[in-house]
């Protein structure tokens, strides 16, 4: 038995993901999923559902979104330094929009 | 595209070990090369979610301010253009999820067929896309080059419920166009880009690169491919749905 080398080693770091190929049935599925998000989407602007019709629209363009994210992006797969790397670009995000929406609504009352 | 570079180093220079043509020789092994390769592409997806997260808030604002203005506008938008370029687009991140997955098997024909259904899909969104652009101009919606506010300050048959708009609020229709114009522009730019790097991909393809077992190219360009869906699946509600009924 001969000493691992410091390439089997690493070989070995629990760190390193294994390497997750996602079947064509997976794909089919979440497929299916976008095309039904989106005709209920489309459906629901039909109809009158007041300020609800803003909500339920970016609700159900949410869940497609992580759909694609999660399935075909591979996120669902990947290692936590990919998983940390998509919250960090999504909170920076709401980082943006809640820091400037904050300074809006916090000067020139009534003026927007 | 350089790999071929890396790869023919000296075989002295790896030691012990025997690896991959493909491993490049900073990286220990493949997973660490493959995981180098998608967090960097991540890296500069990020940098696009600010890039029109940017153009997002400025939407969300505006819409805020000049509220009657951007009903109006979102009004004159093509229903069922908007509804087919998402599935054409929702189409072509299936496909190419599944170019993805051929060239993990190593199947040369299925990623050609797949990349060349990917491309046409793009192809088709670009032009129903072409199309509203061009139906905008016919009703002198484009701000600052061929514009008008008739179509606001009066009654439209199509949304007989519509009050017309006093002429300093249908002015500000054209911020709901700049902005229409800006996203959905910037987005067609990046699906432009996508097809030309498409086309250099099927070009490699043919030619039997990928389904050697490296396939980081692939890898990030799916990536990049759905990145763009995923902003049209935000384009679409936010420019044609939510205003239907205001």
């Amino acid at each position: 038995m001969t000493e691992p080398t410091r390439h089997d080693q690493l070989d070995l770091e629990p760190t390193l993901y294994e390497h997750h190929v996602v079947s064509p049935k997976v794909y089919l599925g979440v497929f299916g999923a976008l095309l039904c998000f989106t005709a209920l989407t489309v459906a629901a602007s039909y109809l009158e559902l007041g300020v609800f019709n803003a909500v339920v629209a970016i609700a159900i363009a949410v869940t497609k979104a992580v759909l694609v994210i999660l399935f075909f992006m591979h996120i669902r797969y990947s290692s936590r330094l990919l998983k940390l790397t998509v919250a960090s670009g999504i909170f920076t995000f709401l980082v943006l929009i809640t820091l400037t929406l904050s300074d809006y609504i916090s000067r020139a009352w009534g003026l927007w | 595209m350089d790999s071929q570079v890396i790869a023919t180093q000296p075989t002295s220079a790896h030691g012990e070990h025997g690896h991959s043509p493909h491993l490049r020789h900073h990286f220990a092994t493949v997973a660490q090369q493959r995981e180098a390769a998608s967090f960097g592409m991540w890296l500069f997806l990020l940098t696009e979610i600010m890039f029109f997260g940017g153009m997002f808030t400025a939407y969300l604002i505006y819409r805020n301010w000049y509220y009657p203005a951007f009903v109006a506008g979102s009004h004159w938008m093509i229903m069922w253009a908007g509804t087919l370029n998402t599935t054409v687009l929702i189409c072509s991140s299936f496909t190419m999820a599944m170019g993805v997955y051929s060239a993990e098997m190593r199947n040369r024909k299925a990623l050609l067929r797949y990349l060349f259904i990917t491309l046409c899909f793009g192809i088709v969104f670009l032009g129903i896309k072409a199309y509203e652009w061009h139906d905008e101009w016919e009703h002198h919606h484009v701000p600052g080059l061929n514009f008008s506010i008739n179509d606001f300050t009066h009654v439209d048959q199509r949304y007989p419920q519509d009050k017309p708009l006093a002429p300093d609020m249908a002015e500000k229709t054209q911020a709901y166009f700049s902005l229409y114009f800006m996203l959905t522009g910037v987005h067609a730019l990046h699906m432009l880009v996508g097809v030309s790097i498409l086309v250099v991909l099927l070009f490699h393809a043919w030619r039997g690169a990928y389904t050697t077992g490296h396939m980081t190219t692939i890898e990030n360009f799916g990536l990049y491919w759905h990145f763009v869906d995923i902003v049209w699946i935000f384009l679409f509600p936010l420019l044609y749905l939510i205003s239907r009924h205001q």
